[in-house]
């Protein structure tokens, strides 16, 4: 590893798709690792965000059924479920004290009319004011447009309107097409997902992005990937997080998922290379919490949250726990000599309940 | 040259991790120039789990008569190395309580009768609570209990039972066990007749730095004496199932990579530090490689102490090998003396 892309680092300046590359293939990771961590506290100083989260899954009927999602049914299958809006609420009514932002992501239910989605977002805005909704990744807005009949821009307004927050960043898997097109062949073309996130940046909502790694993509790939990302967030900054998952093979071998210091390095490199997003989040769900914490060191400054009922990662057995408490993730960032600070879903800090 | 103990305390609450770890893997480089990162085939065997002991920060322990208290079968304890053997094992970890009714002819006799019909395999067993229990029940010397029980086949001894070595702590967490003295005494006369130990140090409940550096200058020290130590094994308080576990805040992964990479970098004269997939997780073992670590312990073919504690991650021998080599090193399997038996 050459002295070179540090110094470009510490000298701020942007890194190329050549630096990237040497960064992956290096070995250095102390190195990779204190220019991450010098990038984040150079942008948040001690500072790493938590909320108080929840996840609602309204379906896990999906038309799509990606091989590597565990979570999916079709219709008729054992486990299939949908819930009425109803259901959701009172799901909601039961723990509503315990979060102030709500995840939901689903599957593209086979006969859902776009109202549902209208009608889910008001009633859940009417009954918890309080609550952020960070909701439907690229793919389910895509598929909204075409239940909908209505253009994207219109399609994400009329969400908007009802009280949609933000998007999160699912969905995007790794863009190289033909990963892509082994992976989830399915899914939303990469254009497509860049898209979704472009229009929804133009009307003024923040979200987050994914890339899904350690399966049968190259460096080559990542560095794509990110480039991709950076190249929309120069023109539209309306990407709040980048959030690396670590891939889970559905039947789970320790040995055929990205290791350990794959993870931190990623986080890493994806510090350096989003030199344009505010946040890297460290996915705790995905990684565990023992290298969720690492990467703090790492160059994370996100934690995402408690994460109260996530079911889509559990399905394909990941080994997380199910939820942490406020008092978990506080003690894992005080322990890695960072400060806790607890944020809604739009980074706005929420009066500390901790010492 | 050893380090200070001021500046161990201070690796421990100030160095940067970063800079420690690369302190650490440096040295694990120099020490293992060849990339290797060995692990051994082998099953853990708990002979009872009744014990006068009673640790707070143990989950297996039962009285005697109390319902799931067992000593081993014989027919199962036999079964179990069979298989231990039949899946490539090489070593049977034998570890029980201080049970007050077994005596030093059940011992002996468990051992004979091991190696007679399994002369190849390495018995690693009796941490030091458990031969300082048997001396003092037979009132023979702790030289002699060894001697009588390396007679009937006793090849090694595991570095269980060390907690931390510090008066103070374990006064508080494990009144009942033997004190750090005996511990080292254990040690010492296991490796003046020629048997190699391990060393462990269980952290993360109530030691402050300073206990964490005189555990490691106590062993420094006898290692520089003895030369016995094959290897170091740090590992985090599991609290799950508990009693301490209820009043502690536990280490982090964070402290565990801290500890590990400072007794890469303290214990210059022990040559293997094991990382501990068992309490940490494979991705956190992997990353601790990194952090000094150029073991990765073992397949644990059965391992209930911490899986009573609540941890329980099922991993197999192929499991291993795919996280070591996705980690950058050659993976090998060993034996207990740390010779490699296979390379993959």
């Amino acid at each position: 590893m050459s002295r070179r892309v540090f110094d470009k680092v510490y000298e701020g300046k942007r890194l190329d798709d050549k630096d990237a590359l040497e960064l992956f293939r290096s070995d250095d990771l102390f190195g990779i690792g204190r220019a991450a961590a010098f990038v984040s506290e150079r942008l948040h100083g001690k500072k790493v965000f938590y909320t108080r989260n929840r996840h609602i899954n309204p379906t896990n009927l999906c038309i799509n059924r990606c091989k590597f999602c565990a979570f999916s049914r079709s219709v008729g299958q054992d486990g299939a479920y949908a819930h009425t809006i109803g259901e959701i609420i009172d799901k909601l009514a039961a723990t509503a004290s315990t979060f102030n932002e709500l995840h939901i992501v689903g599957g593209l239910h086979p006969d859902w009319p776009f109202s549902y989605y209208l009608d889910l977002i008001s009633e859940i805005k009417l009954a918890f004011p309080h609550v952020q909704i960070k909701a439907f990744t690229a793919v389910e807005i895509d598929h909204f447009t075409k239940i909908s009949g209505r253009g994207l821009e219109a399609t994400l307004a009329a969400l908007k309107e009802r009280g949609l927050d933000m998007l999160p960043g699912g969905g995007a898997e790794i863009f190289n097409e033909n990963v892509r097109s082994r992976l989830c062949p399915e899914k939303i073309p990469a254009s497509r997902w860049l898209e979704v996130h472009e229009a929804a940046h133009n009307i003024g909502i923040k979200t987050n992005a994914t890339m899904l790694y350690g399966h049968i993509e190259t460096y080559d790939d990542r560095i794509a990937h990110l480039m991709a990302l950076r190249a929309l967030q120069d023109r539209t900054r309306g990407f709040q997080a980048f959030i690396p998952l670590s891939y889970q093979p559905v039947e789970s071998i320790a040995a055929c998922s990205p290791s350990g210091i794959d993870d931190l390095k990623t986080i890493a490199i994806s510090r350096l290379i989003l030199d344009n997003f505010p946040h890297i989040k460290a996915y705790w769900i995905m990684l565990g919490e023992k290298i969720c914490q690492i990467a703090l060191y790492f160059g994370a400054t996100d934690i995402d949250g408690t994460v109260i009922e996530e079911k889509i990662a559990h399905s394909a057995g990941a080994s997380s726990a199910e939820a942490l408490t406020a008092q978990q993730m506080i003690h894992l960032i005080k322990r890695a000599q960072k400060e806790p600070v607890e944020r809604n879903a739009t980074y706005e800090e929420v009066n500390a309940t901790c010492a | 040259m050893r380090v200070e103990q001021d500046e161990a305390v201070r690796h421990l609450t100030d160095t940067p991790l970063l800079d420690l770890g690369a302190q650490a893997d440096q040295m694990r480089a120099s020490m293992h120039p060849e990339g290797l990162v060995t692990f051994i085939v082998d099953r853990n065997i708990n002979y009872t789990n009744v014990c006068i002991n009673k640790c707070s920060f143990c989950a297996f322990y039962k009285d005697e008569g109390a319902d799931g208290a067992y000593i081993i079968d014989e027919g199962v304890l036999m079964d179990k190395i069979r298989e231990t053997i039949a899946q490539g094992g090489t070593q049977i970890l034998m570890q029980g309580g201080l049970h007050p009714a077994l005596d030093m002819r059940y011992y002996t006799g468990m051992l004979i009768k091991i190696k007679k019909e399994f002369p190849s395999i390495n018995i690693h067993g009796f941490s030091p609570p458990e031969i300082a229990y048997m001396a003092s029940q037979s009132g023979a010397a702790i030289r002699d209990t060894l001697i009588a029980l390396r007679d009937a086949g006793l090849d090694s001894i595991p570095g269980g039972g060390a907690e931390v070595l510090s008066d103070r702590v374990r006064s508080v967490i494990s009144p009942r066990k033997i004190n750090t003295a005996t511990w080292l005494d254990v040690m010492k006369e296991a490796h003046l007749l020629g048997m190699r130990t391990t060393a462990t140090m269980m952290f993360g409940t109530i030691e402050k730095p300073e206990d964490i550096a005189s555990h490691l200058e106590a062993i420094w020290r006898l290692q520089d004496k003895t030369g016995g130590f094959t290897a170091f094994i740090p590992w985090t308080f599991q609290p799950g199932a508990t009693s301490l576990g209820r009043e502690t805040t536990h280490a982090t992964a964070a402290d565990y990579l801290r500890v590990l990479a400072l007794c890469r970098v303290y214990l210059d004269n022990i040559k293997n530090i094991q990382a501990s997939w068992v309490t940490q997780g494979i991705k956190t073992a992997q990353v601790g490689l990194r952090f000094g670590a150029n073991d990765f312990g073992s397949t644990m073919i059965e391992e209930n102490v911490v899986k009573a504690a609540g941890v329980a991650f099922i991993v197999s021998k192929n499991d291993i090998i795919g996280a070591i080599r996705s980690s950058g090193f050659k993976p090998a399997q060993r034996d207990t003396y740390y010779n490699v038996l296979n390379y993959f």
